[in-house]
């Protein structure tokens, strides 16, 4: 008998939330709002399915209700991304070491 | 268009270098570098989305260009805000975040075919289940973010907003979105589609408003973690394996959070959820704490001890945040330095309105990492240390904590300000704290006020050292 695909993506699932919990309590205390703020980003992946929808209209119609929504959906999620990434980035640009020559 | 097992090996690499973002994450070195695996693995996804689908129509121009729109927003955000906003400008992602996951939602629950669930009215029952949890925790989300954001805005008061029948409340509508996902499923009626979104939106807001404003951390968290697992719900309904794993790694990380910051306030999580709590009124501490004397001084006084001490620890709390004195205090230490000073700062876990708040703070103020420290790491240093600098803190140093089993913050864990030889406490007024709770730490011999604007004070100090 099959195993239904259904059980892989929920093994990866489980999975993941392993990976995730060993992860992130590795994380120091001081990098917990860069924590948040990228994972904000990356959890803004679903743009993927945002896309699909967007993508979902025929030549002649481009809009219908279901690619509006995918549309507005994609900007939503890109705010996320480019936001997250980029203020991170910013936020980890300030962590700096103690100067060796102040001793 | 490319193979749906190629993509699915795309989307397999592009979770694993989110993994390894987090993984970047835990030392400043590598951090830099995780970021940057985080950003190949959305474009990664994104164009492997765009070869799979494989329609480069007039659709595609419009999807660029809402990428655009958005990516421009974003982009513009990240490079304005100020540090001190973070908080709120996590919760507002937060709130795109459930947002989107709830337009894919109703996209796909709209034209299924352009996902491969089925067609209108005969959605696969799998994927029906999956996206009608993802829409739901979606919403929630949505609205919980929208009411956190307000919060910390300012827009909404930091109280606790509660009334009567508000847990029986809750408990219904939670209990009647299992019911309206059940019927969903079995009817697959559109109405209850919508009625569904609308309960969840309710109940996010809700859920949120009974929480008050120091409790920020843990309902931060939270909604990070929601807005993980909405995620991930979405993903199942488009079997893409990025964003199960990214939604898995959001959700843990937010739950991991979360239970470090209501461990940090000694509360369990339901306690904080259930919400209400610093609401006890403060006319009645206001008249007791009249009566005991409390040590007043300047800004001359504060730099003739700190001048004559050898190590100085500093405890920043929210108020350094309200009071943007991160910098100020930054050049008060460089000062105290040049006098051959020891410094550190002590950084309990829920001071300020998200996890790391305050580190993030003092890195913006150049202050070097391995110069802060957490509670477990520090505490011990206070009592061999000759001035504890509190600035904008007060719950997290009361000693009622260890002392009072009545307190309500009894147990909670606090640093040590008061094995200080003396103890200098910036604060605008007496007030009591977020708890509500006098700060016995006011009325110690030792401790001298400094009743003053955070800011102003530390500059004030720095002329007079």
């Amino acid at each position: 008998m099959e195993i239904d695909p259904l059980i892989f993506r929920f093994s990866i699932f489980i999975l993941s939330i392993f990976v995730g919990y060993y992860v992130v309590w590795s994380v120091t205390p001081s990098l917990h709002t860069p924590l948040m703020s990228v994972t904000n980003a990356i959890s803004s992946v679903i743009i993927v399915g945002a896309i699909i929808a967007g993508l979902s209209g025929n030549s002649d119609s481009v809009f219908n209700t279901s690619s509006l929504f995918g549309f507005i959906a994609i900007a939503l999620a890109a705010i996320n991304i480019f936001g997250g990434f980029l203020v991170t980035q910013r936020m980890l640009a300030m962590y700096k070491k103690k100067k060796k020559d102040k001793k | 268009m490319i193979s749906s097992n190629l993509s699915a090996i795309f989307y397999l690499v592009s979770g694993v270098l989110f993994i390894l973002a987090l993984r970047g994450l835990s030392s400043p070195e590598t951090s830099r570098q995780g970021n940057f695996f985080g950003i190949l693995g959305m474009i990664i996804a994104i164009t492997v989305t765009f070869l799979s689908v494989g329609n480069f129509s007039t659709g595609l121009v419009y999807v660029l260009l809402f990428i655009l729109i958005g990516g421009s927003i974003g982009a513009f955000i990240a490079y304005k805000i100020p540090m001190t906003a973070m908080p709120e400008l996590v919760a507002g992602f937060h709130s795109l975040v459930g947002l989107a996951a709830v337009f894919v939602a109703i996209s796909a629950f709209l034209n299924p075919e352009a996902f491969n669930l089925g067609t209108q009215g005969n959605i696969k029952l799998g994927s029906l289940i999956e996206m009608s949890i993802g829409a739901a925790v979606g919403a929630i989300t949505f609205s919980g973010s929208i009411i956190a954001f307000l919060k910390l805005q300012g827009i909404m008061s930091g109280s606790p907003i509660t009334f009567k029948g508000q847990h029986p409340l809750n408990a219904i509508i939670l209990i009647s979105i299992v019911v309206l996902i059940y019927y969903l499923c079995s009817t697959q009626s559109s109405n209850l589609f919508w009625m569904l979104l609308a309960v969840s939106f309710l109940i996010g807001f809700l859920l949120i408003i009974p929480i008050g404003g120091a409790d920020m951390p843990v309902v931060i968290s939270m909604l990070n973690s929601y807005s993980g697992w909405a995620a991930a719900g979405i993903g199942f309904t488009l079997e893409n394996t990025a964003l199960i794993i990214t939604g898995a790694l959001v959700g843990s990380s937010g739950a991991i959070l979360s239970y470090i910051m209501c461990k940090g306030m000694n509360r369990s999580f339901f306690n904080v959820i259930l919400g209400g709590f610093g609401a006890t009124d403060e006319t009645s501490s206001a008249s007791k704490k009249e009566q005991r004397p409390v040590k007043s001084g300047n800004a001359d006084d504060a730099a003739f001890l700190m001048k004559n001490a050898s190590s100085v620890i500093i405890v920043p709390g929210y108020g350094m945040a309200v009071a943007q004195a991160q910098h100020a205090l930054r050049e008060m230490v460089d000062t105290l330095k040049k006098n051959d000073i020891k410094v550190s700062y002590a950084i309990h876990p829920v001071a300020g309105r998200m996890p790391g708040h305050m580190n993030v703070l003092l890195a913006e103020a150049n202050v070097p990492y391995d110069e802060v420290f957490e509670l477990e790491e520090i505490n011990n240093d206070f009592a061999n240390a000759d001035v504890a600098f509190v600035i904008g803190a007060n719950d997290v140093t009361n000693p009622v904590a260890k002392t009072d089993p009545q307190s309500p913050i009894y147990g909670m864990p606090v640093l040590d300000v008061e094995k200080c030889k003396s103890v200098l406490f910036v604060k605008r007024s007496l007030s009591p704290g977020y708890a509500g709770i006098d700060n016995d730490l006011f009325y110690k011999e030792n401790t001298l006020m400094l009743f003053a604007d955070a800011k102003k004070m530390t500059e004030d100090i720095t002329k007079n050292l």
